[in-house]
């Protein structure tokens, strides 16, 4: 058999599925699992990511697994799109699993190997997701997905909370399957095949593509975690273990935007321009939410949940953009739109990642999730506390680095995108520009919270001076990571050059023109707009070290330690330094109605005095659970009906026979 | 590449650089002769930072690296900045490099930098002012973006030059959209900037101040380089404010070297006329209270948003 690089990826998956297994070997060791097969995985994560980065241009491959039902089985198929999210999949995956390899430790809840077990069939089943070319072997993936990242999640299930964590996730994840199914099943319009070839040849009405795109965009968004359908995120994100928060996050809320991609670029032959609007209504809303609820988290993994959000918001404001445009012909916007939107994808996999792991090696080194016991730890830890910055000055969107540069190419989607032939699509669309332009800001916001928090300032606690860097492997991980955000940062053309591949794929579009010079960055559907961050970054990185060496050579004065001054107050302690708390109380005092706020304030005459204040989800009470109360309702209803006689049961089937023969006759 | 560009870029940081405390110094000065009292020297930001070159650092105890660095960041961003906003000539070779969305982007590294310095040392005040400048920031970074987006919708780019061309070239026509963004910009500079009525440059009131809390434990060379980097930074905002709204008289490149020679006085006339406004509008208003501070940025950010709307719905 010839080499081909579908064959050469699912060779990849199948030996992380090997990988695996092997860990049943032996269960118990932590160091035949951390030291051996989590290494081997990373090794495979970035052979993944090669091979994917060299498929992007490489034309269509199709193949049929000889697996499955009979006469159901598999489809795979590999194209740009589905090049760009493995090479994301092997990219993030790497560095994570590295981290893992000495972040795993024993008598930490589920036995090593089978973790190893359900971490590397998660990384499998995303990594099939991708490629799967029918509804069957996509749900059989999404669902294998789903299940090895619930019992990664509930790692520690003997903590009642973590249990309850995984419930709600899995929960909306069958929810969403649900819909996602239901979409496929229109879909096939009346075929009944449900290869996704079908599913493209087939030609739905208007209002059945609607539905299909609804439901996917439902199915999709719960996995993605888009308000209203977020809840999972907060609780799921903080009961996992860090390298697995980091993977979910990073990585497997882009499966869902691959999912929406695929499904409405793909496999829906027509679609229409307005589904973009809804797309990016929601997304936009959840940029915002996600945003203004990060800042005043006050644990640091919610809180990075929430951020999450935010990202995903940003991301599928992107797809709705790239929709809009695509949708009323305005081909290079689309185009640069979409490119934002995997550019984005791409940067939120690895700096999310960062900071996940981040608060990984701080977890582990302090025991603390709080971020009201934390602080000082970049003296303790610098490391981490260096490493864990670049990926907080890329999430707040600062150049040079990468999250600035999907901020850039969505603002000038925004920007240039007056000639929409819809008069009040383009009154609203800057509107939605300034929407991103403040969740950016408070981006910043919420990540000088979390880094200055953590990092910075005094510990909060004695116990903090006992903690220890994290190990070398740990740094190695960090490192991959923070180092991909820089290189995307920096050379933002060649990668655009890359995914510029699938937006002609997706969009059926000739090559765009996308940059003036090679460390120029100056899209040709931005007219006049240029960014090129290397240039840029060079100077600034020029003018710093001359000032310094400049103020060295000049003035030769002493450096002298001494106590901090703090305008000449005496008695200065940790706890006087802002906490969590504070640092959001701007935010729930700006956008209090957004909060559903419990304060409890103390009165003069309290003893021990205490200040305590929590911040709910209203939608939590508004939605879900009435929703619930609902459920329960019916299934009360529904349960009537159950007397458990036989009697009875007997009854309803006469009553049944009955009423059919009065029916037929 | 052109050499004049290549002049102008290296003539406008080096100017930058040096103007900037002097700009300060009259704004200052100014605001003395409003007050009635007897005013400082022009050039009194110059001795204050001379002094300050010329003591040692007192670093707080528990201060880590990047305490250290923050200044340099800071001033090196501020110079980045300076360096893309075409305050004397157009023709600057390093803004294809950055556009206004990159300027506010870099802005808002300083800020970022600033903040994190000053939650460093663990301080009450530090991270009380981290904290303050951090809210005022998240409200005016989105509003002088959106006072960017709209000029860059009137002449189609967002690259800072391209778009002082456009408007220097254009007939004198009165843009509505831009009187709301003109009075948005004016409100983003004054936060910005720590000045009143959302922040105090000459208090030490501990309640209430916001830029000079962060800047609290830093002594010698390295609060010399910070207050250095803050007087470029309103030097440079007032030079966006010029290349948004006046930007008449600045060098292009058809104009040649001896547009150059017409466009410094202007700068300097420019400069001395915003000072002066600037101390005018910071004599006439009082102080806000903290809290009131993000009504004053949102107020600012709508306005801004509001000439987003009026450039869409008017088309000009």
């Amino acid at each position: 058999m010839s080499f081909s690089y579908l064959n050469a990826c699912l060779t990849v998956l199948l030996a992380w599925g090997a990988i695996g297994l092997a860990g049943m070997i032996r269960p118990k060791s932590v160091e035949f699992a951390g030291r051996t097969l989590f290494p081997l995985g990373a090794l495979c994560g970035i052979a993944l990511a090669v091979l994917a980065v060299m498929s992007i241009a490489t034309p269509v491959e199709r193949a049929v697994l000889p697996i499955g039902l009979p006469g159901l089985p598999f489809h795979v198929r590999r194209d740009a799109l589905a090049s760009v999210f493995l090479a994301l999949l092997g990219g993030a995956s790497a560095g994570i699993s590295i981290f893992s390899t000495g972040y795993f430790r024993k008598g930490e809840g589920a036995l090593p190997g089978l973790l190893c077990l359900e971490y590397h069939a998660f990384l499998g089943s995303m990594g099939l997701v991708l490629l799967a070319d029918d509804a069957y072997a996509f749900m059989v993936a999404w669902e294998t997905m789903a299940l090895s990242s619930y019992f990664l999640v509930t790692t520690q299930h003997r903590i009642p909370e973590i249990r309850a964590a995984g419930f709600l996730y899995l929960l909306i994840a069958h929810v969403g399957a649900i819909a996602i199914l239901l979409s496929f099943g229109v879909m096939q319009g009346g075929s009944w095949q449900f290869t996704f070839d079908a599913m493209r040849a087939a030609h739905l009405t208007p209002g059945w593509a609607t539905v299909a795109f609804g439901l996917a965009l439902f199915g999709f968004g719960a996995k993605a975690g888009l308000v209203p359908l977020h809840v999972w995120l907060p609780e799921a994100h903080p009961a996992a273990p860090s390298p697995v928060s980091a993977l979910m996050s990073g990585v497997m809320l882009k499966t869902a935007v691959y999912g929406v991609l695929r499904v409405s670029f793909d496999l829906l032959s027509e679609l229409q321009w307005w589904w973009g609007l809804v797309a990016l209504g929601f997304g936009l809303v959840s940029a915002f939410y996600g945003v203004i609820f990060a800042a005043v988290q006050t644990d640091m993994k919610r809180l990075l949940a929430w951020s999450s959000i935010e990202n995903i918001g940003i991301i599928f404001t992107g797809v709705g953009l790239t929709i809009v445009f695509h949708g009323v012909g305005m081909g290079a916007l689309a185009a640069l739109a979409l490119i934002a939107t995997l550019y984005h994808c791409l940067n939120h996999a690895f700096m999310k990642s960062v900071l996940f792991l981040g608060t990984g090696s701080v977890l582990h080194a302090t025991g603390e999730r709080n971020l009201g016991r934390l602080g000082g730890l970049i003296h303790r830890m610098p490391w981490v506390a260096w490493l864990t910055l670049v990926g907080v000055l890329a999430i707040a969107g600062l150049p040079p680095l990468n999250g600035f540069v999907s901020e850039w190419l969505l603002l000038q989607a925004f920007l240039f995108a007056g000639d929409v032939p819809h008069t009040f699509v383009n009154m609203l669309l800057p509107v939605g520009a300034a929407v991103i332009a403040l969740c950016t800001a408070l981006a910043g916001y919420v990540m000088v919270k979390f880094f200055g928090v953590i990092f910075l300032g005094q510990p909060r606690e004695a116990a903090l001076s006992q903690a220890r860097d994290a190990g070398w492997m740990e740094r190695i991980g960090l490192a991959w990571l923070a180092l991909a955000c820089v290189g995307l940062g920096l050379f933002p053309l060649q990668v655009i050059d890359t995914l510029d591949v699938v937006s002609r794929e997706l969009l059926k579009l000739p090559p765009g023109r996308w940059g003036a010079d090679w460390w120029l960055l100056a899209p040709a559907a931005a007219r006049h707009a240029s960014y090129g961050p290397l240039a840029l970054f060079i100077v600034t990185l020029a003018v710093v070290v001359l000032a310094a060496l400049g103020v060295r050579l000049v003035y030769r004065r002493r450096v002298r330690r001494g106590p901090a001054w703090d305008c000449g107050f005496v008695r200065i302690d940790a706890r006087m330094q802002d906490t969590a708390e504070g640092f959001g109380q701007p935010i729930r005092h700006v956008f209090e109605p957004f909060f559903q706020m419990e304060r409890e304030l103390p009165t003069p005459f309290d003893a021990a005095p205490r200040y305590r204040v929590t911040v709910g989800d209203r939608l939590w009470t508004m939605l879900y659970l009435p929703l619930g109360v609902t459920v329960r309702w019916v299934a009360d209803l529904v349960s009537r009906l159950q007397q458990g006689r036989i009697s009875t049961y007997l009854l309803y089937s006469f009553v049944t026979l009955i009423a059919l023969l009065a029916l037929v006759l | 590449m052109t050499t004049l560009g290549a002049v102008t870029q290296l003539l406008e940081i080096v100017c930058a650089m040096l103007a900037a405390p002097a700009f300060l110094g009259w704004v200052n000065q100014c605001r003395a002769w409003l007050q009635n009292r007897s005013a400082p020297s022009v050039l009194q930001p110059y001795y204050g930072l001379r002094k300050l070159f010329h003591k040692d650092v007192v670093l707080a105890e528990n201060a880590s690296p990047l305490f250290r660095l923050a200044p340099y960041v800071v001033f090196g961003t501020m110079v980045a900045a300076a360096a893309i906003i075409p305050s004397m000539g157009t023709g600057l070779p390093l803004s294809t490099a950055a556009d206004g969305i990159a300027l506010v982007g870099l802005l808002a590294t300083a800020r970022v930098f600033v903040s994190l310095a000053a939650m460093d040392v663990g301080t009450a005040f530090g991270t009380l002012g981290a904290r303050r400048e951090m809210m005022v920031g998240f409200l005016a970074e989105p509003a002088l973006l959106m006072v960017l987006f709209v000029a860059a919708m009137i002449s189609k780019t967002t690259s800072l030059p391209l778009i002082a061309e456009g408007l220097t070239t254009r007939a004198l026509a009165l843009y509505p959209s831009l009187a709301f963004t003109a009075v948005a910009f004016t409100m983003v500079l004054l936060a910005e900037n720590a000045r009143i009525p959302v922040d105090n440059p000459a208090t030490h009131l501990e309640l209430t101040m916001i830029h000079e809390a962060m800047l609290l434990e830093y002594s010698g060379r390295h609060l010399a380089m910070m207050e250095w980097a803050a007087a470029l930074k309103l030097l440079n905002y007032a030079c966006i404010g010029f290349a948004l709204f006046i930007p008449w008289g600045t060098s292009t490149e058809a104009g040649g070297p001896e547009s150059l020679l017409f466009a410094v006085p202007l700068l300097v006339v420019k400069l001395a006329i915003a000072g002066a406004g600037l101390a005018l509008v910071e004599t006439l208003s009082a102080k806000l209270r903290v809290f009131r501070a993000p009504e004053f940025l949102a107020t600012a950010f709508l306005f801004a948003v509001l000439g987003l709307l009026v450039h869409l719905l008017l088309g000009d």
